[in-house]
C-alpha cells in the first residue's frame, strides 16, 4: 500500500483496520542466491538494493531477534559526512545523499532532520586541526561553513561563554542532521519485502555450510540454508559469526552508550560535537536531548553501560550548557559496536570464498546504512568490489594502508 | 562499575584501573624476519570472544602494576586474576 | 479556596500548618505533609494536565512515581524544573507549578483542538506522511508541538554532591518487607543501608492499615522503627530513590536535600553492597476500556494512599472496577470514611466469596462479570457505563448500566516492581497465577522480597524478607518464590467493545505517551509483533514514566491479539534510571573549576605578576606571551622573539615530561624504545629522539639524557608526559619481564626554566652555580649536575629556539625562586620572559619538528626525516616492523617540508591544503596540508612547514595553497629557514 496523507485519511474512515503488514515474515527456504546475516539497517538496505538495483530475486535476510534491534535502534541517529580523508568523505557523502532522498525512495518517512552539525574548536590547536578539516571537506566537495565564535553562539545561545572551554571556531555541515533511526530499518524492510526479499526474524545463524576456505550456506536454529553468497552485517557480533567460518578479524566489541533527557520544548536546534569534552548533543523532534560520548573502556557484549561513563559525559555537557543542569536523565542504553584500529569499516570479500563482510563501523555505522547497503549490493551482485569501498578492504590490516580518520583530523567518530 | 581485586591493593572500583585489552599475545620478531601478515595479525587481530576473555589490566590509580584477568564479556563476572607471564587459566562452565 | 475533598480526619499531614501554593495560575491552600498532588485533589482540582499527543484533559491517576498525567513545570527563572510529577513534589509555601504542554492552562487548552485529528493520527502515522514536498516543511510545527516542559535558560544556581558507600546489605524500599529485612540484617551484625524514596518510612504500612503479624500496620511499623533507631549499623536514607543497579552489585541512588540555596540540592549515592535486597513493592495496573483516561479515573490503590497518607477523598461517589481482590480493601476503607461507594464491578464471578460478602455487608453492591465500557463527562467523570463481560472480555450487548459517579477506581492487577532487578541482568518470567512478570533467573548477589517478589500476603512477605535479611551476611541467600494468595483470576487484558459495535480507539494503554488499544492492534496488524518493535512503533512505554503502568498491559493485549501468552510475547529490558535523575546530580561537583582542573606552574604567581597571558595547554595553565599594556598578540610575539634572538629570554618549561629510567638494563630497554641509537650515548650526553607506537606512527619526541651508566631521563612533550610513563611501564611489565629497569615520572619533581639567547651563558654564570658552563666543559647536547645555594641543580645545553640555550632544573619547590632570580638578573642583560607562543614561533623559524602539529596519526619517522637514522640502526625497536609494510614504503607518502609564499609576503594559513598547479575547483585530491606557519619576525617574511605528498623529491617545486576557497602560490623548500647550519647553537 502506498503511503500518503490521502491513504492515511482513507484508512481513518475505516478505523485503520485495513493496513497490511509493513513487511512479511517469511519462512526460510532451503536455498537462496544471497543470504544476508543480520536484519539491521545495513543488512536490510543491502537486500533492498540487491533486489532494486540488480534484480536479484532470491534473497534472504536472517535476523536472530527482531529487525533493527541492534545498533540501528541504539545510536544517537546522527547522519553526517564531515570527513577528512577523501576515501571516507566520498563514501559517507554518498550515504548522506542517499539519505536525503530515502523517504521518497522508500515511500516511508525517515524524518531526516537536516539541522546541521557543528564541530567545535576550543583551543589554538583545535582551531588548527579544525581548519585543516574545513579545507579537506571543501576539497572533497562537501559543502561546509566556517563559523566564528559569534556565529556559533547564535546557533547555540545557551553555550557557556565564560567556561573552561571557550569557543574559537566552529565547523558546520549544514546538510548533516539526525534521522528517525527505527524508521530506516522499517522502511528498508517494507521496500525489500515488497520486492520479494524474505525477511526472517528469530533465525539465528549457528554455523556455516562448506569448508576448505569456502562457504556454501549457513546453519541456523531453523535449519540449514544453502546460499550462493553470504554477507555478514552483524556489527558487534561479527567476530562471533566469522569465527564459525574460521576467520579471525581485527575487531574488538565495546559497549557504546547514549542517553536521553526527558522531553522539553525546543531548546537546541543543531547537532554539536566537542572533540575536547568528547560530548555530542542534539534534540529530537520529540524534545529529548540525545547525548553521546565515550566508549566503555573494555570489551563487552553486554548491552548495558556503566554509570561513570555517563557521569563524565554529563559533566562535559553541563560545562558547555550549564542551563541543562536541572533537566533529567530519562533513559540510558548501550549498543555493541565493532571497533577496528582505524575506525573505518571493513567492506567487501574476505579470504573465505563466497563470504562478504560489512562490519567495523564501530560507533559510526548508522549514517552509513544506505551507502553500505548500496555498495555491498553492488559487490555481491556483480562480483566486482564497488569503487567507493575498495579502500575499505580487509587486507589493509596487512599492508598497513589504514584509513585513520580520527588520527588524520583529530575528529572523533 | 566493576569491583576489581587488585592482587596488590585489594578490591577497588573499576575507575582506578585501565584495561589493556587481550593478553597472551606474543610479539613476533625481530623485525627483519617477520612477514607482513604475521605482523598485521599481531597488531590488529583479536579473539574478541563473547564469553571468557583473558585480558590485562593496570591499576593505574593505585600501585601501577599490571595483572591478568579472566572476565566474562557478557556478565562481566571476574573469575580469576593472575600474574602477567602466567598462562591463561581454564575456565569451567558457568555464566 | 476550600479544601472540599479533605477528609476531616486522618493522614500524616499537619493541619495546623496551612501552606499556600499556586497551580496553573490559581491560588490554593494545602497542609504541611501534602504532596502537590494530594493538595490539588483536596482542593477538587480535576484537570491537572493535558495528554502528550491529543491534548485530552487528564487528572491524577496515581499517588507515586508512576503518575502519568500530572506533569508540571515547577517554579520559574534559573531554578525552574520541567516535567516533575505532582505526586513526587512535597508541598512548600509559595510553590508555583503549571501543567506542561498546554496553553494557557490545563483547564482550557487551546491545543485540545488536536483531539479532532485523532482519527488521522494513529500510531506511527508520521512514517506514512509528511513526505511531500519534504520533511523540512512539516518538522518545525511538529517540533514545537512535542516536548513537555521548558528548559531553564540560565546556569543552575544550585550545587550537587556525591557520596560513596560500601556496606554488607542494601535494602531498597522501607515498606513492611524492607523494614523486616533491614532489621534482620542489622541484627545479624551486618552494615546496612535502607533507602526509601518517600519522606517517611513505612511504605504500604502508611495506607494499608490491616494487620501485620497480628498488629495494625501502623503499630507494627512504629515498633520496627523503634528497633531500627537503636541500630548504629543501619543507615537510613529517606527521599532517596534507587535508580540504577549496575555491575558487581553497584547501586546508584539519588537523595533529595532541602535545597535551601546554600546546601546541595541533591546527593548522588554510589553504593556497593555485598547483598542487595529489593523490597520495591508492586505497581497497580490500570484497566483498559474506552475513555479510561477521563479525569476522575484513578488507580484504586492510589485512592487508599490519598485517604490514609493525606486525609483526602478522591471523590464523593465512587465506582470501583477490578479483576482482583485488592480493590475490596479500598471499598471498605472509603466506605468507612463515609464515601458513597456505588458499585464494585468485578470481571470475575465473585459470588459469595468472603471479600464480596464483606463489602456487601457494608452496603456496597458487587456486580460479577462486569466491567466499565465507557465513561462520560466533559472535564471530569460524571457517569460510568458498565457491561457484563464473558471470560474473553467481550462486552455482552443488552447488559448496559449507566451509573453516576465522580470517581472510578480501577485495579487491573499488580506488577512486582522488578525494574532494578531487570537492570541487574536478572530475567523475568510470566506467572500465570499472578498474571504478572516475576523474577526468574538472578545474575547478581541480590534478592527480591515481598510484593516485589510476587508475594502478596503480608505476613508471608515479611517472613521471607526477614529470612533474606538475616542471611544476607552469608554468601548465598535463598530467593523466595512468588506466591499468590489473592485470587487474581484475570482472564482478559482489555474489554472488547466490538460486540457493541464500537472500537477501542479511545481505550488508553499508555496515558503518558498517549497510545491506545487500537494503536497496539494497528501495530500488530502491521507486523510489529515483537515486543521491542511494537513498543517503538506505538511509543508505548517511551515517555517519562518509561511505561510503569502501561508495559504489562500492552504486552498482555499484544498477547491476546496474537493468541500468545504474555510470557511468550516477552518483556523489554528495563533500562536505568528507574526514575528520571537530575543531570546536575549526575555531574555533582565535577563542574566549573572542578571540571578538568588546570595544573599550575610553581612560578604561576610570578607569571601573573609579570602580566602573562595564561592559557590552557594540555591542562597546564601556561604563559602564552607577556603583553605590555595595549599591545596586540602579534606585536608581543615579535618583540619577544627579537629579544630572544638578539639578547635572550626566559621561559617556564616545567610541564615538559621527565621520566627517570634506571636499572642495569636501562640502556638495553631504551634501545628498544627509541628510533635512535641509544647505546652510543655517553654519560652526560643528550640526544634528540623519536618514539613510535607499535603501529610505526610517531608517538612522541624529546631529549634523552644519560646521567649514569644505568640512569637516563627521558624527555617528553608536556601533553604526552603521563601517557609515555604508562606506556613504558606496560612494555616492561607485560612484554619484557626479563629486563631489570625501573620507570618513574619526575615531571613535577623538577621545575625547568629555559634560558635562551646569545646572553644566556652570561646570565647563568651571574646566577652562580658549581657547574662550568664554558663551551668546552658543556658542549651543545650535553648536561651537568651540580648545586646552587645547597639546592640540587641540573643544566642541559639544549635548544628549541635555535639560539644558544640551557634548560635549568631545580626541585619543584624552588622553581619560583629560580624563575624570579633569572628574571631579575636577566634584566641586566636585556633578557625578558617569553611565552610558549613565541617559543613555538621560533621553532618554526628554525624548522624544528613539533610532534602533534607537524605529525598526525598517520606520520611515520621516514616522513619527518628519520629514514637515515633507522637505516643505521641494526636492532629492532618498537614500531620498526610497521615502517616496513607496503604502505610504509609507498613513494607517495606525505613528507615534512618547508613552504614559502612565492611572493615572499603572503601568509600561508595553518590548516590550508596543498593542491597542484592545475587546480581548478573541488572535488580534488589534497596533496597535503600546512602544519606550522608563522610570520617570522626574524626573517621578516612568512615561513611554513607542511606534510606534502612526495615532498622531498619535489623540493623547489611550485604548488598552490588552498584555504577557504582562496589560493596562494607557494614553493616547497627545506624546512630550515633560520640559521640552517646551526652555528648559533654552538657558540
Amino acid at each position: 500500500m502506498h503511503y500518503s496523507a490521502i491513504t492515511l485519511a482513507r484508512n481513518a474512515l475505516t478505523g485503520h483496520r485495513n493496513w497490511g503488514p509493513m513487511w512479511k515474515d517469511a519462512q526460510p527456504k532451503p536455498a537462496y542466491d544471497v543470504v544476508i546475516v543480520g536484519g539491521g539497517g545495513h543488512g536490510l538496505a543491502t537486500a533492498y538494493y540487491l533486489a532494486k538495483n540488480h534484480g536479484v530475486k532470491n534473497i534472504a535476510v536472517l535476523e536472530k531477534a527482531w529487525i533493527g534491534g541492534g545498533n540501528t535502534g541504539r545510536n544517537t541517529t546522527i547522519v553526517r559526512s564531515n570527513y577528512f580523508l577523501p576515501e571516507s568523505s566520498a563514501f559517507y557523502e554518498f550515504s548522506v545523499k542517499l539519505y536525503e532522498k530515502l523517504s521518497s525512495e522508500l515511500n516511508y518517512n525517515i524524518m531526516f532532520s537536516q539541522r546541521g552539525m557543528i564541530t567545535l574548536a576550543h583551543s589554538r590547536h583545535d582551531e588548527e586541526t579544525l581548519r585543516r578539516s574545513y579545507n579537506a571537506m571543501s576539497l572533497n566537495g562537501v559543502d561546509c561553513e566556517w563559523l566564528h565564535p559569534e556565529q556559533v553562539f547564535e546557533r547555540m545561545p545557551l553555550y557557556n561563554r565564560g567556561g573552561r572551554y571557550p569557543i574559537r571556531a566552529g565547523l558546520n555541515q549544514p546538510r548533516a542532521g539526525s534521522v528517525r533511526h527505527d524508521a530506516v530499518a522499517w522502511g528498508y524492510a517494507r521496500a525489500a519485502s515488497d520486492l520479494g526479499v524474505d525477511i526472517i526474524q528469530n533465525c539465528e545463524v549457528t554455523g556455516f555450510l562448506g569448508g576448505d576456505g569456502k562457504v556454501t550456506g549457513v546453519k541456523t536454529n531453523r535449519g540449514e540454508i544453502s546460499a550462493g553468497k553470504v554477507c555478514l552485517s552483524v556489527a558487534g557480533h561479527t567476530s562471533q559469526i566469522a569465527d564459525k567460518a574460521g576467520l579471525k578479524l581485527p575487531i574488538s566489541s565495546y559497549a557504546l552508550q547514549a542517553f536521553v533527557s526527558e522531553p522539553v520544548k525546543p531548546v537546541f536546534d543543531t547537532v554539536v560535537l566537542s572533540p575536547a569534552t568528547g560530548v555530542y548533543l542534539s534534540q529530537t523532534d520529540k524534545g529529548e536531548l540525545v547525548i553521546g560520548g565515550a566508549l566503555d573502556l573494555y570489551p563487552s557484549y553486554a548491552q548495558r553501560g556503566n554509570f561513570h561513563t555517563v557521569e563524565g559525559v554529563v559533566a562535559g555537557m553541563l560545562e558547555m550548557f550549564p542551563a541543562f543542569s536541572r533537566l533529567r536523565l530519562m533513559r540510558q542504553w548501550a549498543g555493541i559496536v565493532d571497533v577496528v584500529r582505524d575506525s573505518s569499516p571493513i567492506l567487501g570479500p574476505c579470504p573465505v570464498e563466497n563470504l562478504y563482510l560489512n562490519c567495523g563501523f564501530g560507533t559510526g555505522g548508522f549514517k552509513a546504512i544506505p551507502a553500505g547497503g548500496w555498495t555491498m549490493a553492488h559487490t555481491l551482485a556483480t562480483g566486482e568490489v564497488h569503487p567507493l569501498i575498495k579502500p575499505f578492504a580487509l587486507d589493509r590490516f596487512t599492508t598497513g594502508a589504514l584509513i585513520d580518520e580520527a588520527a588524520a583530523a583529530g575528529i572523533a567518530h | 562499575m566493576l569491583l576489581i581485586k587488585c592482587p596488590f591493593c585489594g578490591p577497588r572500583d573499576e575507575t582506578e584501573f585501565r584495561c589493556g585489552g587481550q593478553s597472551h599475545i606474543t610479539r613476533p620478531g625481530p623485525h627483519d624476519v617477520v612477514a607482513d601478515a604475521e605482523w598485521g595479525a599481531y597488531l590488529y587481530t583479536r579473539e574478541n570472544p563473547k564469553g571468557w576473555h583473558f585480558e590485562r589490566w593496570l591499576h593505574a590509580g593505585g600501585c601501577r602494576q599490571w595483572f591478568n584477568m579472566a572476565r566474562h564479556t557478557v556478565t562481566h563476572e571476574i573469575r580469576q586474576i593472575y600474574a602477567i607471564g602466567e598462562p591463561a587459566p581454564t575456565i569451567g562452565e558457568g555464566s | 479556596m476550600k479544601q472540599n475533598l479533605r477528609h476531616e480526619v486522618g493522614g500524616n499531614i499537619d493541619r495546623s500548618q496551612p501552606i499556600r501554593f499556586r497551580f496553573d495560575g490559581r491560588d490554593y491552600t494545602g497542609f504541611a505533609g501534602d504532596t502537590l498532588a494530594s493538595a490539588l485533589l483536596a482542593n477538587g482540582v480535576r484537570v491537572t494536565g493535558r495528554s502528550f499527543k491529543y491534548h485530552r484533559p487528564r487528572g491524577l491517576m496515581a499517588a507515586g512515581f508512576e503518575e502519568a498525567n500530572t506533569i508540571v513545570q515547577l517554579g520559574s527563572g534559573s531554578r525552574t524544573v520541567p516535567n516533575l510529577r505532582a505526586t513526587q513534589i512535597e508541598l512548600s509555601e509559595g510553590l508555583d507549578a503549571k501543567a506542561v504542554n498546554c496553553w494557557p492552562n490545563a483547564r482550557f487548552d487551546i491545543f485540545s483542538l488536536f483531539r479532532l485529528f485523532k482519527p488521522f493520527w494513529p500510531a506511527g502515522f508520521y512514517y506514512k506522511t509528511f513526505m511531500a514536498p519534504n520533511w523540512k516543511i512539516w518538522e518545525p510545527a511538529i517540533r514545537h508541538g512535542a516536548g513537555l516542559g521548558v528548559s531553564p535558560r540560565s546556569a543552575d544556581p544550585d550545587v550537587y554532591e556525591k557520596q560513596h558507600a560500601s556496606v554488607d546489605v542494601i535494602v531498597v524500599g522501607a515498606g513492611p518487607s524492607g523494614l523486616a529485612a533491614a532489621i534482620a540484617a542489622g541484627e545479624s551484625g551486618a552494615t546496612v543501608m535502607l533507602l526509601d524514596d518517600k519522606p517517611e518510612l513505612g511504605g504500604s504500612c502508611l495506607y494499608e492499615l490491616g494487620a501485620i503479624e497480628g498488629d495494625p500496620a501502623i503499630v507494627w511499623k512504629e515498633r520496627q522503627l523503634k528497633v531500627l533507631a537503636t541500630m548504629a549499623n543501619v543507615k537510613i536514607l529517606t527521599r532517596t530513590t534507587a535508580f540504577g543497579y549496575y555491575d558487581h552489585n553497584h547501586l546508584l541512588a539519588n537523595e533529595l536535600l532541602p535545597g535551601n540555596g546554600k546546601d546541595s540540592r541533591q546527593r548522588l549515592w554510589k553504593i556497593r553492597g555485598r547483598q542487595i535486597i529489593l523490597a520495591t513493592g508492586a505497581l497497580e495496573r490500570p484497566m483498559v476500556f474506552p475513555n479510561n483516561d477521563r479525569p476522575g479515573v484513578m488507580l484504586a490503590g492510589a485512592a487508599l494512599q490519598y485517604l490514609h497518607r493525606f486525609g483526602v477523598l478522591t471523590g464523593k461517589r465512587v465506582i470501583i472496577a477490578t479483576n482482583n481482590d485488592s480493590a475490596y480493601e479500598v471499598a471498605v476503607e472509603l466506605r468507612r470514611a463515609g464515601v458513597d461507594v456505588a458499585l464494585i464491578a468485578d470481571t470475575r464471578d465473585v459470588g459469595y466469596s468472603s471479600v464480596a460478602t464483606r463489602v456487601r455487608s457494608m452496603g456496597v453492591e458487587v456486580a460479577s462479570r462486569t466491567t466499565p465500557t465507557d465513561t462520560i463527562g466533559t472535564n471530569g467523570l460524571c457517569k460510568v457505563e458498565l457491561h457484563q463481560v464473558d471470560a474473553e472480555g467481550r462486552a455482552l450487548p443488552g447488559t448496559a448500566r449507566l451509573l453516576a459517579a465522580d470517581t472510578l477506581l480501577v485495579s487491573g492487577g499488580w506488577n512486582p516492581t522488578v525494574h532494578l532487578f531487570s537492570q541487574s541482568g536478572g530475567s523475568l518470567r510470566f506467572d500465570d497465577g499472578q498474571k504478572a512478570f516475576v523474577p526468574d533467573r538472578y545474575v547478581q548477589s541480590g534478592v527480591l522480597v515481598g510484593a516485589a517478589a510476587g508475594i502478596d500476603k503480608r505476613d508471608a512477605a515479611v517472613a521471607t524478607a526477614r529470612e533474606a535479611g538475616a542471611n544476607a551476611g552469608g554468601k548465598n541467600i535463598s530467593k523466595p518464590a512468588a506466591s499468590s494468595s489473592v485470587n487474581v483470576g484475570q482472564t482478559f487484558w482489555s474489554v472488547d467493545v466490538t460486540t457493541l459495535g464500537r472500537n477501542s480507539a479511545k481505550a488508553w494503554v499508555d496515558l503518558a505517551s498517549d497510545s491506545t488499544e487500537s494503536d497496539l492492534r494497528l501495530a500488530a496488524r502491521e507486523n510489529f509483533i515483537s515486543v521491542e518493535l511494537f513498543k517503538r512503533y506505538t511509543t508505548t512505554g517511551m515517555m517519562t514514566d518509561q511505561g510503569k503502568t502501561s508495559n504489562v498491559n500492552a504486552i498482555g493485549i499484544l498477547g491476546s491479539v496474537l493468541a500468545k501468552k504474555p510470557g511468550d510475547v516477552g518483556t523489554t529490558r528495563f533500562r536505568p534510571p528507574f526514575n528520571p535523575i537530575t543531570f546536575g546530580s549526575i555531574a555533582g561537583r565535577n563542574v566549573d573549576n572542578f571540571y578538568r582542573p588546570l595544573r599550575r606552574l610553581s612560578a604561576h604567581e610570578s607569571h601573573v605578576a609579570l602580566g602573562a597571558k595564561m592559557e590552557d595547554y594540555g591542562a597546564w595553565l601556561r604563559p602564552a606571551y607577556y603583553p605590555q599594556a595595549g599591545e596586540a598578540e602579534v606585536a608581543t610575539l615579535r618583540r619577544e622573539v627579537l629579544a630572544v634572538r638578539e639578547r635572550g629570554g626566559l621561559l617556564d618549561y616545567s610541564p615538559l615530561g621527565k621520566i627517570l629510567v634506571s636499572g642495569p638494563d636501562a640502556a638495553k630497554f631504551l634501545q628498544r624504545v627509541y628510533v635512535n641509537n641509544v647505546q652510543t650515548l655517553k654519560v652526560g650526553q643528550c640526544r634528540y629522539g623519536l618514539m613510535l607506537g607499535e603501529d610505526g606512527i610517531v608517538k612522541d619526541d624529546g631529549v634523552l639524557t644519560r646521567w649514569s651508566d644505568e640512569s637516563f631521563v627521558v624527555g617528553t612533550t608536556s601533553g604526552m608526559a603521563d601517557r609515555i610513563v604508562d606506556w613504558l611501564e606496560e612494555w616492561l611489565q607485560c612484554e619484557w619481564l626479563d629486563l631489570d629497569v625501573t620507570v618513574e615520572s619526575v615531571s613535577t619533581q623538577w621545575a625547568t626554566m629555559m634560558v635562551a639567547g646569545p646572553k644566556s651563558r652570561e646570565l647563568l654564570q651571574r646566577l652562580g652555580s658549581d657547574i662550568d658552563l664554558s663551551s668546552e666543559a658543556l658542549p651543545h647536547m650535553w648536561a651537568r649536575e651540580g648545586s646552587i645555594a645547597g639546592v640540587p641543580l641540573r643544566i642541559a645545553r639544549v635548544s628549541f629556539t635555535g639560539e644558544l640555550g640551557f634548560e635549568v632544573s631545580v626541585p619543584w619547590s624552588h622553581g619560583r625562586s629560580l624563575w624570579d632570580a633569572l628574571v631579575s638578573i636577566g634584566k641586566e642583560f636585556g633578557m625578558i620572559p617569553f611565552g610558549l607562543e613565541s617559543l613555538l614561533l621560533m621553532r618554526v623559524e628554525k624548522g624544528f619538528l613539533h610532534v602533534g602539529s607537524d605529525t598526525d596519526g598517520l606520520t611515520q619517522p621516514q616522513d619527518v626525516g628519520f629514514a637515515a637514522v633507522i637505516e643505521k640502526k641494526k636492532e629492532d625497536f618498537i614500531g620498526r616492523r610497521s615502517t616496513m609494510t607496503p604502505d610504509a614504503r609507498r613513494l607517495d607518502r606525505r613528507q615534512l617540508v618547508g613552504l614559502e609564499p612565492v611572493d615572499g609576503r603572503t601568509f600561508l594559513p595553518l590548516g590550508a591544503h596543498i593542491v597542484g598547479e592545475d587546480f581548478k575547483a573541488p572535488p580534488v585530491l589534497s596533496q597535503g596540508w600546512v602544519t606550522s606557519s608563522v610570520q617570522s619576525p626574524t626573517l621578516g617574511r612568512p615561513v611554513a612547514m607542511g606534510l606534502v605528498e612526495r615532498g622531498l623529491e619535489r623540493m623547489g617545486q611550485q604548488v598552490q595553497i588552498y584555504d577557504g576557497g582562496k589560493l596562494i602560490a607557494a614553493r616547497i623548500t627545506r624546512n630550515a629557514f633560520y640559521d640552517p647550519e646551526g652555528e648559533r647553537l654552538r657558540t
